[in-house]
C-alpha cells in the first residue's frame, strides 16, 4: 500500500471517529460480546460488520481476511455448505483481452450456461452476462437481431454475434458510478465491490454494451448447483440491490485457468489470453486476422475482438 | 435562546390552523403514510416490484426526479427579480417561492433514495466517509450540487425570516452574496442533471448537446406555471394576498419559457426526422413506437397538443389575462412537460437497448404509490413552511408577542 493510501485510511479513521461511527460500532460490538450465547454474538458482530464494510480497497489485509471469514460464515449458513471465497490479486505483466471468431460461433448458448453456473447468478431471475444475438446475414444492426431465438441452430442466412462486457480499457460505467463500487483492476477486468454498490444502475445506463446486470430481487441458487469456489471480486453469491456482471471468470483466470465460456464453447469460437504475451494464441490472432470491435466510434476501447475466417 | 424560541414559535404555527387547515394536512399524511407502506414492500422485496427491468433499468422515479430539479431550480426566476431587479412584488413572495424550491429539492432527494437498490448504503455517498466519486461521475456531481442547493435554500429564508421574527433588519451585506451564489447554483443543478444523461454516448437519444437549453426552458416554464397555480392557492385560501403583478410576471416567464422549449422540441424533431439515422431509433419508439410497443406515442403526442394550447393561451393577452384561463394553461403546461421531460425523456433513452432490444415499462401501482406518497410529502413541506412563512412576514409572529403569550 502506497504512503498516500494509508494516509488517506488514516485520515478516514480519524473522520469515522469524530462522528461517533466507531465509537458507536464498538460499544455494540461491546455490548454483543457480553452475550452469553455464542451464536447470536457472531451473527449481531458480523450484521454490524457487513453493515458498515468499508471499500475493498481501503481494507487492510487483515480486515480483508476477517472479511473473506465473515463472507465465508455467511454463505455456510445459507447454503449449507463449506464455500471458499478468495481474494487472489492481478498476476503481474497481465492484461486480459478476448476474441471470438464468428464464423465459428453457432449459436448454441452454452457459453451462457456454463456462465451461470461458474458465476452463481441468480437461477431465479435468469441473470445471465452473455447474450448471444442472432442476426441475418448482410447487416450489423443489432437492431435487426433476435434476442430469444429459438429452435433449430445455426439457421440458414443467419450469424451469431455473443455480447458480454468487452472489459473496455476507458470503461463508461466506472467513470459513471458515483462511490467508485466498481473500477478497473490492473489486469484490465473492471469489478464490482457488491458490498459497496449502492444499486443506482447508473453504470447501467452508462454501459454500451449492455453487460451490466441488476438483482431486482433476492437472488436465488438452489445449494446443490452452488458454485463453492469463489473470488470476493466475481463469483461469490450476490445479494439483492447490486449490479453485478463478467468478470473475464476472474476467479479461473488469475490462475492459469480458462474463462468457463472459453471451455465450454463446443466449436472453439472463443480465444482467451494475454495481451502482454507475444506468443499468446490471442496475440496471433490480433496480428493476423481483420479483427474488429463493437462500437469502436464510443471510444471505449474494448478488449473484446471479433473476427471471421 | 430566542433561536430555540423562533423554531418553538415556527413548529407551533405550522401545526396550529383551521379545520380546513388540518383537513389538508390529514389528507397529505394519509398519502405520505401510503406511500410509505407501498414502500416498505419494495424495502422488503427489491426493486423487482417495480416496472423496471434490466432493459429499461430506470423509471418514474427518475423521471420525477429530473421534473422536480427543475421545479426546485425554476425559485430562481422569483430570486432574479426581487434581488436583483428589487421588484417590490417579486420580493412579497420570494420566500415562498424558496419553500418551492426546498420541497422540490427533497423531493428530488427521496426519489434518487427510493431508486437505489441499497439505501441503507447511502452514507458511501458522503465524502472521506463514504467514496464519493468526484469529479468523475455526474451523479456525484448531482449529489453535490443537490445538497448545496437545498443547504442554501433553507439558510437564506432562515436568515431573513429569522430577523424578520426578531424584529431587526437583514444585513444586505450577509445574504446579498449567498443570493448570488444560489442563483448561479439554480442554474447548476439543472445543467448538471442534463449532463447526467448527456455524458452517456452509448444512449444516444440522450447524447445531445441541446438537453442542457432544454432542461433550462421547461424547467422555466413548469416551474413558475406552478408557482402561479400555488400562489392562487394560497390567494384564496389565507388572508395573505397575492399581488397579481406577480401573478403577471409569472405567466409572462411561463409563455416566453414555453415558446423557447417548443422550438427546440421542434428542433430535435426535425433532426430526428428529417434524415433518421441509426440513432433515432428512440425517438421514433417514442413518437410512433416499435416492435409493437407504443405505450408511450399517445402519451408524447398528448403532452405536445396540450402545451401548444398552453402556448396560445399564454400568448394571447386577453386569454392569459383571465385568471381561470391562466390557471388552466399552466395545469397543461405542468403536465405537458412533466411528460415530456419525464417519461418521454426516461424511457426512450433505454428504448431501443445499446443491443437493439424494445422492452416495455409500464410502471406498477407500487412505483405509482411510493411516487404519490412523495409528492403529497413535498407538497406537505411547501404547505407548512408557507404557513410560517407568511405569518412571519405579515408580522404576526414575533419573539417579542411570543413572550407575553
Amino acid at each position: 500500500m502506497s504512503e498516500k493510501q494509508s494516509r488517506k485510511q488514516i485520515t478516514r479513521r480519524r473522520l469515522l471517529q469524530v462522528l461517533g461511527l466507531t465509537a458507536g460500532g464498538a460499544s455494540l460490538t461491546a455490548a454483543a460480546n457480553k452475550l452469553t450465547d455464542e451464536n447470536t454474538r457472531r451473527t449481531i458482530v458480523d450484521t454490524l460488520g457487513g453493515l458498515f464494510q468499508n471499500h475493498f480497497s481501503r481494507l487492510s489485509p487483515d480486515e480483508v481476511g476477517e472479511t473473506l471469514a465473515r463472507m465465508e460464515r455467511k454463505y455456510k449458513e445459507k447454503y449449507k455448505q463449506d464455500v471458499r471465497v478468495e481474494a487472489t490479486s492481478a498476476l503481474p505483466n497481465t492484461l486480459f483481452g478476448y476474441a471470438l471468431n464468428l464464423s465459428r460461433c453457432r449459436g448454441y448458448r452454452d457459453c451462457v450456461s456454463a456462465c451461470v453456473e461458474e458465476n452463481n447468478q441468480s437461477r431465479d431471475s435468469e441473470i445471465q452476462y452473455i447474450r448471444v444475438l442472432e442476426i441475418p446475414d448482410g447487416t450489423m444492426n443489432l437492431e435487426h437481431a433476435d434476442h430469444y431465438y429459438a429452435g433449430e441452430v445455426p439457421k440458414p442466412d443467419h450469424f451469431y454475434l455473443p455480447v458480454q462486457c468487452q472489459q473496455c480499457e476507458n470503461p463508461p460505467c466506472v467513470k459513471a458510478c458515483p462511490v467508485e463500487a466498481t473500477w478497473q483492476e490492473p489486469d484490465g477486468i473492471v469489478v464490482i465491490d457488491y458490498d459497496w454498490c449502492i444499486g443506482c444502475r447508473y453504470c447501467q445506463a452508462a454501459c454500451p454494451y449492455w453487460a451490466r446486470k441488476f438483482n431486482w430481487n433476492e437472488p436465488v441458487i438452489p445449494a446443490e448447483s452452488l458454485n463453492t469456489q469463489t473470488h470476493y471480486l466475481s463469483n461469490r453469491p450476490r445479494e439483492k440491490g447490486v449490479m453485478e456482471k463478467c468478470t473475464f471468470c476472474l476467479h479461473r483466470v488469475r490462475k492459469q485457468q480458462l474463462p468457463a465460456c472459453q471451455e465450454a464453447c463446443p466449436t472453439g469460437a472463443r480465444v482467451f489470453g494475454n495481451l502482454l504475451d507475444p506468443d499468446s494464441e490471442i496475440r496471433y490472432i490480433l496480428a493476423n486476422k481483420k479483427v474488429f470491435r463493437l462500437k469502436e466510434d464510443l471510444n471505449t476501447e474494448p478488449k473484446f475482438w471479433y473476427y471471421a475466417d | 435562546m430566542s433561536g430555540i424560541q423562533f423554531i418553538k414559535d415556527c413548529t407551533k404555527e405550522a401545526f396550529q390552523g383551521s379545520r380546513r387547515y388540518w383537513l389538508w394536512l390529514s389528507c397529505l399524511i394519509a398519502v405520505c403514510l401510503v406511500g410509505a407502506i407501498a414502500y416498505w414492500n419494495q424495502f422488503t422485496n427489491g426493486l423487482i416490484v417495480t416496472g423496471m427491468s434490466d432493459q429499461v433499468s430506470w423509471g418514474i422515479y427518475i423521471a420525477n426526479f429530473t421534473f422536480l430539479v427543475g421545479l426546485a431550480a425554476a425559485a430562481v426566476m422569483l430570486v432574479i427579480p426581487a434581488y436583483i431587479f428589487h421588484n417590490q412584488a417579486a420580493r412579497s413572495v420570494v420566500l415562498l417561492a424558496e419553500g418551492v424550491a426546498v420541497a422540490a429539492c427533497l423531493m428530488c432527494m427521496l426519489f434518487v433514495t427510493v431508486d437505489l437498490g441499497q439505501p441503507l448504503r447511502f452514507w458511501h455517498m458522503i465524502p472521506f466517509v463514504g467514496r464519493l466519486n468526484w469529479p468523475q461521475s455526474m451523479l456525484a456531481w448531482d449529489v453535490v450540487v443537490l445538497s448545496g442547493y437545498l443547504f442554501l435554500n433553507i439558510t437564506i429564508p432562515w436568515y431573513i425570516t429569522y430577523h424578520r421574527y426578531m424584529g431587526k433588519k437583514p444585513d444586505i451585506r450577509v445574504y446579498f452574496p449567498a443570493i448570488l451564489i444560489a442563483i448561479f447554483w439554480a442554474i447548476s443543478i439543472h445543467t448538471v442533471t442534463a449532463f447526467l444523461f448527456i455524458g452517456n454516448p452509448g444512449r444516444p437519444f440522450w447524447n445531445t448537446a441541446l438537453l442542457g437549453p432544454r432542461f433550462i426552458a421547461s424547467a422555466f416554464t413548469a416551474g413558475p406555471a406552478f408557482m402561479v397555480l400555488a400562489f392562487r392557492v394560497i390567494d384564496r385560501e389565507t388572508d395573505f394576498k397575492v399581488n397579481t403583478s406577480v401573478q403577471k410576471l409569472l405567466a409572462l416567464i411561463t409563455a416566453v419559457a414555453l415558446q423557447i422549449n417548443l422550438f427546440m422540441v421542434g428542433t430535435e424533431l426535425f433532426t430526428e426526422f428529417y434524415a433518421p439515422t441509426e440513432h433515432s431509433a428512440s425517438a421514433q419508439f417514442l413518437f410512433f413506437g416499435a416492435d409493437g410497443q407504443n405505450a408511450l406515442v399517445p402519451w408524447i403526442w398528448g403532452a405536445l397538443f396540450i402545451e401548444i394550447v398552453a402556448v396560445v393561451i399564454l400568448m394571447v393577452h386577453k386569454l392569459r389575462e383571465n385568471s381561470n384561463l391562466l390557471a388552466i394553461a399552466c395545469v397543461l403546461a405542468i403536465v405537458g412537460i412533466w411528460i415530456e421531460k419525464g417519461m418521454g425523456l426516461i424511457i426512450p433513452g433505454f428504448t431501443p437497448t445499446p443491443l437493439g432490444e424494445v422492452f416495455g415499462y409500464l410502471p406498477t401501482m407500487t412505483e405509482s404509490l411510493v411516487s404519490f406518497g412523495i409528492w403529497a410529502f413535498g407538497i406537505l413541506v411547501f404547505t407548512i413552511l408557507a404557513k410560517v412563512t407568511i405569518k412571519i412576514e405579515t408580522d404576526r409572529l414575533k419573539y417579542k408577542s411570543s413572550e407575553l403569550a
